[in-house]
């Protein structure tokens, strides 16, 4: 069998796949991202929470992401949808990156530009929004583009709970021993990662301060 | 009374230290029990060592730190009783490192008081062009430049510019020539000299530099050890016998022999 020969059969079917995929990782995110930013923050704030925090993200991150999904099946609310679970479980998978690189661009901000900036009468809210996450950004986005990298890959998994991605293919090609297929969804997965990998470096490179 | 009678110094005091002292939570004491006054208008220099509490001292004023004993006032009022984000507003502050903001250029960063208080965009620029130019740089190159492209006098000159910013009547400066070498930091001294002249605000200057606080300050604190050895106008200081101050005249004069 041809290669347009399998993509014609295989598509439209394909490209579904990834926007499902793309919908998937997306969601988790902006899901992390709204958990990891303020949690990393609160480390760079509280060095006494970096134990427990960072801790219990590492935690998660040894956690084989079959069994965390298999478990997450049978809480309740979260188990009742196929993506609302995939993006609870990826979303503990992403953000170990992202509150580390949270708290270490916070922390890596000049001391004296904190103090100046004190001392110059602005409160805590515009330090951190004018000069501490400005500062950071560059560190916090290089935490999202590996949690990215690293969310579209694992949302391969998703298929075996049956949220759907280019997992399907995979799972399917697997079971019926049929490589292309399983191609089918590997070779999507790589392509999205590697041009969500540029393009976030792309944007850190121009947020990235002068120095 | 006579329209000139002499103001009492109490009247007179913008910055009094009563009995002010700062301890570590380790307990450790930086600065034990200092009396002093600063008079409106005048220029006071604490002189000492490094580690010897004048950083402290002067983050007392504009309440970086709570004094753990005793009380600061400014302007009349204890720190701890001024919301310290207005008491900082009104006080100038210039630091060693400078402190720029290298994500904002010249403009922005000497525009930052003036943005928090609220100033319309053309009075901020206006204000920004004006106190380049009081600082001896030209406000065509350089308000759209970036700390990193400044040389350290550059910056030092944006760093006295921006705390000069709201015009506040009140200017502390911790090591402000500290960083630079020797010839422009002469330079800038001399600069800093005509303009504290024109300006007459109350300003208290840290520095560890002999040559300094002769040439800067019209009255020398001299601390060492966390205590306040003495008050002296630089005449005095050459003079005393106060074994520190003496000390420091004594490495001065090394020099008059070569």
């Amino acid at each position: 069998m041809s290669l347009m020969d399998f993509l014609s059969r295989h598509g439209s079917e394909i490209l579904q796949a990834t926007t499902q995929h793309v919908w998937l990782v997306a969601a988790t995110m902006l899901l992390s991202i709204a958990i990891g930013v303020p949690l990393g923050i609160l480390v760079a704030r509280r060095p006494w929470l970096s134990k427990p925090i960072l801790g219990s993200a590492n935690i998660a991150e040894t956690i084989p992401s079959l069994a965390l999904l298999g478990f997450f099946l049978t809480v309740p609310w979260l188990g009742a949808r196929a993506d609302r679970l995939t993006i609870a479980a990826l979303t503990l998978y992403a953000l170990l990156p992202i509150i580390r690189n949270t708290a270490t661009g916070i922390a890596a901000v000049d001391p004296a530009v904190r103090e100046a900036a004190r001392g110059m009468g602005m409160t805590e809210r515009q330090i951190l929004f004018h000069v501490e996450l400005p500062l950071s950004v560059s560190t916090v986005l290089a935490g999202i583009r590996v949690a990215t990298v690293l969310t579209i890959g694992i949302a391969t998994i998703a298929a075996a709970v049956g949220a759907g991605g280019l997992g399907e293919f995979i799972f399917r090609g697997l079971a019926m021993v049929n490589n292309p297929l399983i191609l089918a969804g590997a070779v999507p997965a790589a392509v999205l990662a590697l041009a969500a990998d540029f393009l976030l470096s792309l944007l850190e490179r121009r947020l990235r301060p002068a120095r | 009374m006579s329209a000139h009678s002499e103001a009492s110094p109490q009247r007179d005091a913008i910055i009094e230290f009563r009995d002010a002292a700062y301890r570590l939570e380790n307990g450790q004491l930086l600065l034990s029990r200092i009396n002093l006054t600063v008079r409106r208008g005048e220029t006071l220099v604490l002189l000492g060592r490094s580690g010897a509490g004048k950083t402290t001292a002067l983050k007392l004023i504009n309440r970086l730190l709570d004094p753990t004993e005793g009380e600061v006032r400014v302007e009349g009022c204890r720190t701890t009783e001024w919301n310290p984000i207005d008491l900082r507003r009104h006080i100038g502050y210039v630091i060693q490192e400078t402190g720029l903001f290298p994500h904002y250029t010249v403009e922005q960063n000497i525009s930052i008081v003036p943005r928090l208080e609220q100033w319309p965009r053309e009075r901020a620029r206006a204000r920004a062009r004006e106190l380049l130019a009081l600082t001896g740089l030209d406000p065509n190159l350089f308000l759209s430049r970036y700390p990193h492209e400044l040389s350290g006098g550059q910056r030092q000159r944006v760093g006295v510019a921006r705390a000069l910013a709201a015009d506040p009547p009140i200017l502390l400066m911790d090591e402000p020539f500290g960083a630079l070498d020797p010839l422009t930091r002469a330079e800038i001294r001399g600069e800093f000299q005509a303009l504290q002249r024109r300006l007459g605000k109350t300003i208290v200057i840290v520095t560890h530099d002999t040559n300094e606080a002769l040439l800067l300050g019209t009255r020398i604190g001299l601390v060492e050890a966390g205590e306040l050895k003495g008050m002296y106008s630089p005449h005095e200081f050459m003079r005393s016998n106060e074994p520190v101050a003496a000390a420091y005249a004594a490495q001065l004069r090394v020099f008059n022999g070569i």
